[in-house]
């Protein structure tokens, strides 16, 4: 069983980790793992706290795919991948029940979901199983913290306008109207929209001042 | 695969079958690692989580009794009353008495159960026998809407609902004269009442319902044998 190597790597690793911060976020410009950008961002406290869990499990999937990667045939790849996320997934569970139970009972569900997150399953496929295991590391680091980056975004937006707080601290005069609106659902989808419209116009902005320069 | 299909065509564009052994011993390999690793996991963060959850319980304890600095763990057996027993126990018939300084009963924290908007929702809430009143409520676990539902732990204005909610029983002391009822935000106007959060009414009404039914069993048989929660010695 041979896994060729998808080109003999030309970029410096350190554009590996780099890649997953903006040019290829992983929430803004690849539009994946959807349910927890939605569904837990709805506080800033929250959104971190599962940003950093599913960074620590895509790292760890990241180098244990692409630790493996020869071994393992490709008619059972997905298999042996998403065996390898459930487990650092229950381990990082029982790690975070053990070192706080608040943080656990705040997070509920979604620890269980990152299973699914297509974020992790989608680099062990298309990055780590055919790339070696320190550009591996890098990778997953960088689309992590891409990731947790997102999720912060989007947590802090609709925390400020749904509950007038950042982290649970007041920032707005206590007059302010909570949007519940913000908080709910509904609001991941706007917060979501609005943010990618940003991340849109930065580089469609800066696509034509290269195209300027270059003519 | 169709009748008509030309057979000897189909048997020159299969591709020969994977050798079974790489792929039973990827998979046999890996599942076996991993099921490893959770069971150290498991084992070494069992004992850790175990504490925590006791720790939890007797902090919520003496939040829901108000000027508790101990505890004792009872189990209620029907026709036998109130027996203590180990703080690690478990089960259902459960209560929890908290004592102060002097070693005087402040009052029985009990736990109650309830369906909640997503899912079930427990709570502690502690009754004190000397004021007929529920002076304290704590959400233990739930998993409700983040910032609407889950407010019912941090909401002031909703606990205040619980800083003296009353549970006098009637005359025979055989039942609660006024069960608790969940009113809309604001239109509380008597102390058995509990006013709903604004935009998470299903899950204020639910914690309403189920200190209902769990105080209609359990304050008249706490009120009917106080006797087993008095006789505590002082500790220092």
């Amino acid at each position: 069983m041979s896994v060729d190597r998808a080109a003999t790597p030309t970029t410096p690793s350190t554009d590996e980790f780099i890649k997953g911060l903006w040019r290829e976020n992983p929430v803004f410009v690849q539009v994946l793992g959807m349910c927890p950008v939605l569904a837990v961002t709805n506080t800033a406290r929250n959104a971190l706290a599962m940003g950093l869990a599913t960074m620590f499990v895509l790292v760890g999937s990241n180098v244990v795919v692409s630790a493996i990667r020869r071994f393992v045939p490709k008619q059972v790849r997905i298999v042996t991948y998403i065996l390898v996320i459930a487990t650092l997934v229950t381990i990082v569970d029982y790690s975070i029940a053990a070192l706080s139970l608040e943080l656990h009972k705040a997070l509920g569900a979604f620890i269980s979901l990152i299973v699914v997150n297509c974020v992790i399953l989608g680099r062990a496929e298309a990055f780590a199983s055919k790339n070696g295991l320190w550009r591996s590391f890098l990778d997953g680091l960088g689309m992590g913290l891409g990731f947790t980056f997102a999720l912060l975004c989007l947590g802090a937006v609709r925390e400020l306008f749904g509950m007038g707080t950042l982290f649970g601290a007041a920032v707005l005069p206590a007059a302010w109207q909570d949007w519940v609106i913000m908080i709910l659902p509904s609001g991941g989808f706007f917060t979501l929209a609005g943010w990618v419209l940003v991340v849109n116009r930065i580089n469609q902005g800066r696509a034509r001042r290269k195209d300027a320069e270059a003519a | 695969m169709s009748p008509d299909t030309p057979r000897p065509s189909d048997a020159v564009a299969l591709p020969p079958p994977p050798p079974a052994w790489p792929m039973v011993r990827a998979l046999v390999g890996v599942g076996l690692v991993c099921a490893v690793l959770i069971v150290l996991v498991y084992q070494y963060t069992r004992p850790i989580i175990a504490a925590n959850q006791l720790e939890a319980r007797q902090a919520a304890v003496f939040q829901v009794l108000p000027g508790a600095v101990s505890s004792t763990t009872y189990r209620y057996v029907e026709g036998e009353g109130f027996t203590p027993v180990a703080d690690d126990a478990s089960g259902d018939d459960l209560v929890f008495a908290g004592y102060d300084r002097q070693g005087r009963l402040v009052g029985v924290a009990v736990e109650a159960v309830g369906m909640g908007y997503q899912d079930a929702v427990r709570v502690l809430y502690g009754y004190a026998p000397d004021r007929q009143a529920i002076v304290g409520m704590q959400v233990l676990d739930s998993r409700e809407t983040p910032g609407l539902g889950d407010r019912a732990n941090t909401d002031p204005d909703f606990l205040a609902n619980f800083a003296a909610l009353d549970v006098s029983l009637t005359e025979d002391g055989q039942r609660i004269a006024h069960p608790i009822e969940a009113v809309k935000h604001g239109e509380k106007t008597e102390p058995w009442q509990i006013d709903c959060i604004t935009g998470a009414t299903i899950t204020s009404t639910a914690i309403a319902d189920m200190m209902r039914e769990s105080t209609a069993v359990w304050v008249p048989r706490i009120a009917a044998s106080l006797d087993a929660f008095q006789s505590r010695e002082v500790t220092p």
